[in-house]
């Protein structure tokens, strides 16, 4: 056999030709940096973390962990640091908005999931993608300039404070409605035609169908969809910035004002505020917790829908 | 009794049950988008209407009788200016810009603004100026004598175009619009490179190691992290930690007399950036998964690299949808608030951001601060602020579709 003509190929051009890989150092480079964006969030988390921990560590230097988990006062400047009545007042809000959004939002996801024509689901479901993402200053707006008053026209003037938590939490459920009800459809959707068939051929009505075979099969993403729906109103500031009123206060009451843990921290960090005081510090202790609450039932969320998703594949 | 009847039983009660539950599942989508029209309405119905404005200085009394303001020229403007401005202002608005340079039209302003100070003694929102006409006449002629009932819409061409001022007559939007498109700016600087290829690194190269899924575990977490938790974030890093490079005094940047302390829209927009990441970086998986593995393999087959792969056919084939969804989040970004106090807008401004080592202010701010206030007018301009915010995140949305749906016609796949 005659050797392979080498002289057509000469030897600078091989490489050219060759089907082998080539080092390619650019594509290393590029590769680096990919890698350096996606650990960007890993940095991200590790700056929240460190950033939180470390001023609030130095906040819990002066004031012992259980005075501040227990305590029923918070006045930094008399150097109280409880943070119950803030988180008395977040939960409040978010209960009421809750109340709002769960019903409302489930009857939503139940009308377009199982009743509603295609027609209908195809424009519907744009509306409230808009109502979604509306700024939530507007949504503040609204709470302050039209649901108190007209609150305040239902109670009576004087039953009902300027600012409450009431208002607040009613306009925050019409905040996370639409998460709520797209979160619960997608549930509803996925659970298959078989299931619904089977009940109709037992006899069940669309009602009977929806209710006691569908939403149950959907639980779990309906689960999901309303811890989510608590973490974005545990973690919702504009709205209680402005309706819900400044100063803590320990109340039960929802026609009172109370100030909120994201109101709190609004409101102090906006005025002039000096670092390294016990002020500053403890607005990041307050956002430690805040950060911990909705990490916890973010996390929650996802592994009830993960479970959920093996179910149904 | 035979088996058909017992079947039939309790159907009617059924069915009736079934058809309330079906009334309550419609009026609950009912009810949830009757909340989104009161929503519009409301700040539509702030935005327009009614107001009894009263002069502070009797307009007919600066001009001959048979003459009005609005008809006189430049001379006769600046006649009155020199005969009823005070000094001290004289002297000031003459620093701001010589009176000879100004026009009518400028000199007309501050005669109005200046000389006549004229007040809103009253507002009405636009359905009672539209179904109560009649009783508001008899109102402000009985209470208001000398007022004037004149029909404003809040967002006119001057909010439009104005600076901030303190007073809600003549104040505008411009610094906060301003502040909004840098920041935004920023933003999209920093967040669509980084966030498109953190997306390529997890869906095209990451394997399936502990490090990869702890990635992207933690980025699901991160877009559930309340914005204002952002906000301290921001504060901490890039207002305090980097206030050197934020602040601009790294590069020799001069604020122009005034200390930004780190507080600059460089800081607001990252902050920003770091708070739409996890978004942007979520819908780009979805739309670089979305894209056909025959094209990657194709590709691949005729001898291009991974990378040349991803640049060349998987990027362009997936750009369209990676763009709808990053311009999704940055309408998000333009709408966010709480952060951007936290981080530290300012108050009040007296000059325009320039650039990005300004101190800053944004739409949204500055609507926080105008409904804060208690005073009727502030919440009407805080509705016209708000008119001018959804108008531009509807303008961004819209242009991203019209470049999405040419960026499809051009598409060769996909």
């Amino acid at each position: 056999m005659k050797p392979v003509q080498t002289a057509r190929y000469p030897e600078e051009a091989r490489g050219a030709l060759s089907f082998g890989k080539r080092f390619r150092p650019h594509e290393a480079v590029i590769l680096a940096l990919l890698f350096f964006c996606a650990a960007v969030s890993i940095l991200t988390t590790l700056g929240i973390i460190v950033v939180l921990g470390a001023e609030s560590s130095a906040l819990f230097k002066e004031v012992s962990l259980w005075e501040f988990v227990s305590g029923t006062s918070w006045q930094p400047t008399i150097g109280e640091f409880g943070i119950l009545p803030l988180v008395n007042a977040t939960l409040m809000t978010s209960l009421a908005a809750m109340l709002v959004a769960l019903p409302l939002g489930l009857g939503v996801a139940i009308y377009l999931a199982e009743y509603a024509s295609e027609r209908v689901r195809e424009t519907l479901k744009p509306i409230l993608e808009v109502l979604a993402g509306v700024p939530t200053v507007v949504h503040g707006y609204f709470a302050l300039t039209v649901v108190t008053p007209a609150l305040r026209g239902l109670f009576g003037q004087e039953s009902i404070e300027v600012y409450n938590t009431l208002s607040a939490g009613l306009v925050m459920g019409i905040l996370i409605l639409p998460l709520i009800s797209s979160m619960c459809e997608d549930a509803l959707s996925a659970v298959p035609r078989s299931l619904r068939e089977a009940a109709y051929a037992m006899g069940a009505t669309k009602l009977e169908t929806s209710v006691t075979i569908i939403v149950p099969a959907a639980f779990s993403g309906i689960a999901a969809a309303f811890i989510l729906g608590l973490s974005r109103a545990v973690g919702e500031t504009m709205i209680v910035a402005l309706a819900a009123g400044a100063g803590p206060n320990l109340t039960l009451n929802p026609l009172k004002a109370a100030e909120t843990m994201t109101g709190h921290i609004v409101r102090i960090s906006g005025g002039d505020i000096s670092y390294d005081s016990m002020d500053y510090r403890s607005l990041f202790a307050i956002a430690l917790v805040l950060f911990l609450a909705t990490l916890a039932l973010n996390m929650v969320s996802r592994s009830i829908v993960k479970k959920y998703r093996e179910v149904y594949e | 009794m035979s088996g058909r009847e017992d079947f039939a039983v309790n159907l009617a009660s059924r069915h009736a049950r079934g058809d309330r539950w079906r009334l309550m599942f419609m009026l609950s989508t009912l009810l949830a988008i009757v909340f989104l029209g009161a929503l519009i309405l409301t700040i539509v119905d702030d935005a327009f209407g009614y107001v009894v404005m009263v002069d502070e200085v009797d307009q007919r009394s600066l001009v001959p009788d048979d003459e009005r303001l609005e008809s006189l020229d430049a001379e006769a403007l600046r006649a009155v200016i020199d005969e009823r401005l005070s000094p001290r202002r004289y002297r000031a608005i003459e620093r701001e810009r010589p009176f000879d340079e100004r026009t009518a039209a400028d000199l007309y302003d501050i005669v109005l603004y200046e000389i006549v100070k004229p007040r809103v003694a009253e507002t009405y929102t636009l359905f009672e100026s539209l179904f109560a006409r009649r009783s508001i006449v008899e109102e402000t002629t009985l209470a208001h004598p000398d007022g004037e009932l004149v029909f404003r819409s809040w967002v006119n061409m001057r909010f439009l175009s104005t600076s901030q001022t303190a007073r809600p007559l003549t104040t505008g939007v411009l610094t906060a619009v301003k502040g909004s498109i840098l920041t935004i700016s920023i933003t999209i600087l920093f967040s669509f490179p980084v966030g498109i290829a953190a997306a390529i690194w997890l869906e095209e190269y990451a394997g399936d190691n502990r490090l990869n899924r702890f990635i992207q575990v933690n980025i699901y977490n991160l877009a559930g992290v309340p914005s204002i938790i952002y906000g301290m974030l921001g504060l901490a890093i890039f207002v305090r930690g980097l206030e050197r490079f934020t602040s601009g005094s790294a590069f020799g940047a001069s604020t122009s007399g005034e200390v930004a302390n780190g507080r600059t829209i460089l800081s607001a927009g990252l902050t920003l950036a770091i708070l739409i990441l996890p978004v942007i970086i979520i819908n780009a998986q979805e739309a670089i998964r979305a894209i056909p593995g025959s094209l990657r393999q194709s590709s691949l087959a005729v001898g291009a690299t991974k990378w040349q792969t991803i640049w060349h056919q998987v990027l362009p084939a997936s750009f369209d949808r990676i763009l709808t969804g990053a311009v999704l989040a940055v309408s998000r970004a333009i709408g966010e608030t709480a952060p951007l106090v936290v981080v530290g807008a300012s108050t009040f401004l007296t000059q325009d951001p320039t650039g990005v080592f300004s101190k800053f202010t944004t739409l949204p701010i500055q609507i926080y601060q105008w409904t804060s206030r208690p005073q009727a007018e502030f919440r009407h301009i805080s509705a016209a602020a708000i008119v001018v915010l959804l108008a531009l995140m509807l303008s961004l949305n819209a242009f991203a579709i019209f470049t999405r749906n040419r960026l499809r016609r051009q598409k060769r796949f996909g």
